[in-house]
């Protein structure tokens, strides 16, 4: 058992996936908590699900699979909140649309492209074990970077979530920021698909989140702690999958959901008397 | 200072040039319409330095139209708002929503307006008795509470102007007495102006410089005594609002439950 336990743990590839996973749930602890906050998780699907068009419209044009993933989730949110603007049809009904109509187009083109061969499972469930050096690059890099931008206009962001008239009185350049919000969101969740898949990836975002709800009664403990849950999350998933012998992905979000059902039933689960 | 005529018709230009230095915030022309529906007819005014003003009007009649146009949050279809340069604004709107998803202390809440100056956190919170409430849930405590919190929150911007959309919502009668008595102390005590909105001329008359009764347009205006027997007023109001200070009815279209709380039936 010690033994296994060990060769589990120095194994390149899941050591690559401990790290990516790890960095990830980090960073989808407070994003996601703004996500929860202002009740954007149907918007978080519907930009994972237009990454496989993405990754589709890469393909076809022969470039670089992480970039046009990220591209096409820029471009997307960028839209999103274009569209979002005009209120002629409810936003739900606009997202619901975008994120299955994307999701079935970006599933045909890959089909049609039958030069190409594409583990569509991979993109839909996350293929972790399976990530290499460049994807762990990519991943570190826009980890870093949301974690800088998150960290400079925390207190702005947070702000705007709670009142946005009184954050713009205050001088808080409010469509600026949610706009950068949105793109730090759309960079996460395009980095993330290695991890959890396009099907997968609101989950990794706002379960932590939600488990951490009823241990917080500041936003800056909902978000530590929901990068705590995410990284126990991750870390007992690859566990998990490697005993079991089962997808990465499925296992990382039920671990994760089985956390926030004990916080959800027994919110004092750790709270000591003092 | 005083409304200017609203019938004049000096160019938009001139709204930046005219006011003496004490001059804070002033509307000249304002006009606004939502869904092909006038809401906003004509606005013109000013506020200085030190000068109470308060909006009175009925449900529907665009005050909190006017002051998110003053804000600055709103554009008018056609006038000009001329803030003075640089002009630091405390802003305490008519309703807060913390979503329950969102954990919020009250100290937390006070935090966002203001991260490094806790000298001046901790006065606030002194003088506007609210001390005790500091490691409160914001979804948990009163509504007087909350209004007490939210004008924290717009003193923590040390501002020149206060402007307050229905500050004493939610509290009790006695409560916005004294809620009124605090804003006028504020406003003497820091020099700066208040452009705020009452249901209730006679609990702020002795707070205020000047009101404004606003039904679209400006009905009439001026001190607080004058405005209470302007015809216009009345007409407004009913007779009994002037007439009968201890039982003042209003004739709007909202109640009040028990506690004094508002409960509307629409809004503007």
């Amino acid at each position: 058992m010690i033994d296994s336990m060990m060769l589990f743990f120095t194994t390149n590839f899941v050591l690559y996936a401990l790290v990516a996973g790890i960095s990830l749930a980090l960073v989808a602890g407070p994003l996601g908590s703004f996500i929860v906050w202002r009740r954007m998780s149907y918007f978080g699907d519907t930009l994972a699900h237009s990454a496989l068009l993405g990754i589709a419209l890469g393909l076809l044009t022969d470039s670089n699979p992480q970039l046009s993933i990220i591209l096409s989730c820029l471009v997307f949110a960028f839209l999103l909140t274009l569209l979002d603007r005009r209120p002629s049809i409810s936003t739900d009904t606009l997202l619901g649309i975008l994120a299955h109509s994307s999701l079935a187009l970006g599933i045909l083109v890959l089909a049609l492209a039958d030069s190409v061969r594409v583990d569509l499972e991979a993109y839909l469930f996350g293929a972790l074990l399976t990530i290499g050096n460049a994807d762990l690059i990519w991943v570190l890099v826009i980890v870093s970077l949301v974690s800088i931008v998150l960290s400079v206009f925390w207190n702005d962001f947070v702000s705007i979530t709670v009142h946005a008239e009184i954050a713009e009185i205050e001088g808080v350049t409010v469509n600026r920021l949610n706009l950068v919000l949105v793109l730090l969101i759309a960079l996460t969740i395009a980095v993330s698909m290695k991890i959890v898949g396009v099907l997968l990836i609101t989950s990794l975002l706002i379960i932590p989140p939600a488990a951490a709800r009823s241990m917080a009664s500041t936003p800056e403990q909902m978000a530590g702690r929901a990068s705590i849950i995410g990284c126990i999350s991750v870390v007992l998933g690859l566990i998990s999958a490697f005993y079991f012998d089962v997808p990465v992905g499925p296992s990382i979000v039920v671990v994760a959901t089985l956390i926030f059902l004990v916080f959800y039933f027994y919110p004092n689960v750790l709270k000591t008397r003092n | 200072m005083s409304i200017p005529d609203s019938s004049d018709n000096t160019t938009l230009d001139s709204v930046t040039d005219v006011h003496a230095p004490d001059v804070l915030l002033a509307a000249k022309s304002i006009n606004k319409d939502f869904a092909e529906k006038r809401i906003l007819e004509n606005i013109s005014l000013t506020i200085a330095e030190g000068q109470i003003v308060t909006l009175i009007g009925p449900n529907g009649a665009g005050k909190t139209t006017l002051v998110r146009v003053a804000l600055g949050l709103l554009q008018p279809d056609s006038g000009a708002i001329y803030h003075r340069p640089k002009l630091r604004i405390g802003y305490m709107p008519q309703r807060v929503h913390v979503e329950p998803t969102l954990p919020l202390t009250v100290n937390r809440f006070l935090q966002l307006a203001n991260r490094q100056d806790k000298a001046l956190l901790s006065n606030t919170l002194k003088d506007l008795k609210i001390r005790h409430l500091e490691g409160q849930q914001l979804t948990a405590i009163s509504g007087g509470e909350l209004q007490r919190v939210l004008l924290a929150r717009a003193l923590l911007r040390k501002p020149e102007l206060l402007i307050l959309d229905e500050p004493a919502q939610g509290v009790d009668l006695a409560g916005q007495a004294e809620l009124y008595q605090l804003i006028s102390e504020i406003s003497d005590k820091h020099r700066c102006g208040v452009l705020m909105i009452s249901h209730d001329l006679h609990l702020v008359m002795s707070s205020t410089d000047e009101v404004i009764c606003l039904n679209h347009h400006i009905c009439c205006h001026g001190k607080p005594e004058h405005v209470t027997n302007d015809p216009a007023y009345l007409n407004l109001f009913g007779a009994n609002a002037s007439r009968n200070l201890a039982i003042y009815t209003h004739h709007h279209d909202h109640e009040h439950g028990i506690g004094g709380s508002v409960k509307e039936h629409n809004h503007d």
